[in-house]
């Protein structure tokens, strides 16, 4: 039998930011496929394989005639659909010549595709980013595209913020997090983990962002939708305020955002957003938070790139090394059961088994 | 976008008759199981005169199950590979090939007409299942010779209703192709497989109403002519050969099988690569490829050896051989 892939391929996956697709054509792989993308003239992005159908070179490579694809190399003509509409030196077309097209969301502000069975493709199977519309949160948020690690390793980090103490020690890192407890929750689709940390010193991000003294209320609610977005509800309140109970007026709140996108079985697309319901006209804050986070090497989310890398580095270096559970992994292995369980469904047979490497 | 094939090892589970001359095959076949989309073939190995030779045939319905269905039509002048399946009996081993798709339907268009002719029920027959399975917004015309010739009849008017309609011309009922044509969406999407004839008159109408040609999708059997398929004489000056093509073998394997060095790709008449120029023809020339125009047809300047023939008579043809 042949190995199923690591990640499903009937899902909604980021493509790219919104803006970032133009009247141009622009490559990306997507779950192992080479797509190229482009906006047509009526606004809508079209996707299609990214290999002519004669001798395979990238249709990348050409150049947009209007919104029809010309090959770079001898000239064969697809539209939208991918269908050829000019063959060189023919009175007739090939009724066979076609690239495949892949159905395309446009969705909180990202570009969304659909790798697998195109009848499958219904839009409202896309996750919930609603925090990334840029309303009632604001953030300007970023991709790093060909993140050299398995997509799940990302999704592991996310779903444990333990790890905050150790790699983001000095901003958002804190004693506090390892030792309060934290509940797991899960339906078919989503598990969730949530954190409170009730009367702590806040950490020197938070302290910042809400410019009063004393104690708080930290929380940290982690939402993962399957089979890779997360959105991660936090933020502080002085303690005694109420948060815990439902009311966070006396605080601040974020949201971390990631869609993570696998371009091979050992690398991905990590959209990532940090967004932010206080002084949302602060230009100046919003600039400051997306460089606290990538900021050539010295950024939070530069910290998890390397650690990431890393252990990706690590894991090829050892194979079939299984890796070790902890407790605090509990909403990391709720999101692998998640997204075993969407592989099995679509491919008939088991997931391939979560462990260091196959 | 032809996805890559493999060979697989297969038994067939069952045969059933859809029709006096039409055969439905259940094959099991051995490894990873594929699930053939709408338009799929597979390639199935089949032994003529002791020779193995492969022949495509598309599924049949969703194929969901583990099982592959094809239909096969028992044609009268064929080249051995209908005879050949049709001796087939249940517990039977075969080599078939995954799915292949030449002929794939796209989602999301607002209309869909499907025009069947024929054995050209077996491709369409999948859509009709996929695009009610999706709620799409389509009509398919079906027409045969005769009333026992409506294979999958039943079973689409199960699905499809009255979004199916049926034409026997034996009876005098034909498609307004024109008419059909005019009442689709402009962004809708026409899906033929048939005769040569219907698929060069719905062609005609297609280009004649004006649609774009990217919206026309068809499928090409290369099986059957305007003109009855009967044995013919080939004549090559230039390497002084004379060679006789039975009605049950194509004009390229009679070339190749006498020796003479041909290109091809398709053997459907859809790539062009197989083309030999005329030089003479005392019969019709009977043109069943889809590669030449109309126009091009007219002029009679080539053909497609892999489908096309003589009605009858000597065919003088050119080679590109020039070491002889």
């Amino acid at each position: 039998m042949t190995q199923p892939k690591p990640f499903p391929l009937n899902a909604w996956y980021a493509a790219a930011w919104s803006h970032e697709i133009v009247h141009e054509l622009a490559a990306r792989t997507i779950c192992g496929k080479d797509v190229v993308l482009y906006r047509k003239s009526d606004g809508a992005v079209a996707a299609l394989d990214d290999a002519c159908w004669h001798r395979l070179l990238p249709l990348s490579m050409g150049r947009l005639q209007g919104d029809h694809v010309v090959c770079g190399y001898h000239g064969l003509v697809f539209n939208d659909a991918g269908r050829c509409t000019y063959m060189p030196a023919q009175k007739t077309i090939n009724p066979s010549a076609c690239v495949k097209a892949y159905p395309i969301a446009e969705k909180h502000r990202l570009v969304w595709i659909w790798p697998g069975d195109p009848a499958l493709a219904d839009p409202a199977l896309i996750p919930d980013f609603h925090w990334n519309d840029g309303t009632e949160w604001v953030g300007e948020g970023g991709c790093f595209y060909k993140l050299k690690c398995d997509y799940r390793l990302v999704i592991d980090n996310l779903m444990d913020l333990t790890h905050e103490t150790y790699v983001h020690a000095g901003s958002i890192g804190d004693e506090a997090i390892t030792s309060a407890p934290f509940e797991v929750t899960h339906t078919d689709r989503t598990a969730t983990v949530t954190r409170w940390m009730i009367d702590i010193e806040p950490p020197p991000f938070w302290k910042k962002q809400l410019g009063r003294e004393g104690h708080v209320d930290r929380w940290q609610i982690i939402y993962f939708q399957a089979p890779s977005v997360v959105v991660g509800d936090v933020g502080v309140a002085l303690t005694g305020t109420g948060a815990p109970q439902g009311d966070r007026s006396q605080g601040v709140n974020g949201a971390f955002l990631a869609a993570i996108t696998p371009e091979t079985e050992t690398s991905c697309h990590y959209f990532w957003n940090f967004v932010r319901t206080f002084r949302k006209d602060d230009h100046e804050l919003t600039a400051a938070i997306t460089k606290a986070h990538v900021n050539d090497g010295h950024g939070v989310y530069d910290q998890d790139h390397a650690v990431l890398e890393a252990q990706q580095v690590a894991i090829d270096r050892n194979p079939r090394l299984p890796f070790y559970n902890l407790n605090i992994d509990a909403g990391a292995l709720w999101a692998r059961r998640l997204i075993d369980g969407m592989i099995e469904r679509e491919s008939g047979a088991p997931a391939p088994v979560s462990r260091a490497a196959e | 976008m032809a996805a890559r094939i493999e060979w697989r090892q297969a038994t067939l589970r069952a045969t059933t008759d859809l029709a006096p001359d039409i055969r439905m095959f259940e094959i099991m076949p051995e490894g990873d199981f594929v699930v053939p989309a709408p338009g799929s073939h597979l390639n199935v190995t089949v032994h003529i005169d002791g020779r193995a030779d492969a022949r495509s045939y598309s599924t049949v319905g969703p194929c969901d199950d583990g099982a592959w269905r094809i239909a096969v039509k028992r044609l009268p002048e064929s080249r051995g590979g209908s005879a050949y399946m049709f001796t087939l009996k249940a517990g039977a081993r075969m080599t078939v090939s995954t799915p292949g798709n030449h002929f794939p339907l796209a989602t999301g268009r607002p209309q869909y007409l499907l025009i069947a002719g024929g054995i050209g029920i077996t491709p369409i027959y999948s859509m009709v299942l996929a695009l009610a399975k999706a709620g799409a917004d389509y009509r398919v015309l079906y027409a045969v010779r005769r009333p026992e010739d409506l294979a999958l009849a039943d079973r689409l008017a199960a699905v499809a209703g009255d979004r199916l309609q049926t034409f026997v011309d034996g009876l005098g009922q034909s498609i307004d192709i024109a008419a059909e044509i005019d009442a689709l969406s402009p962004q809708g999407e026409l899906y033929l497989c048939g005769p040569i004839g219907l698929m060069e008159a719905v062609k005609r109408a297609w280009a004649a109403a004006g649609r774009p040609v990217a919206q026309l999708r068809f499928e090409t059997f290369g099986a059957s002519g305007r003109f009855a398929t009967v044995p013919f004489t080939v004549e090559i000056p230039r390497l002084g050969k004379t060679i006789e093509v039975p009605a049950n073998r194509s004009l390229l394997e009679a070339l190749e099988g006498a020796g003479v060095a041909m290109i091809h790709d398709c053997r459907r008449g859809e790539c062009g690569l197989c083309a030999l120029p005329i030089l003479e023809a005392d019969g019709i020339v009977d043109h069943r490829d889809v590669f030449f125009s109309d126009e091009e047809k007219a002029d009679n300047a080539k053909l497609c050896t892999c489908v096309s023939r003589l009605a009858g008579g000597t065919l003088t043809l050119d080679t590109a051989d020039r070491a002889a």
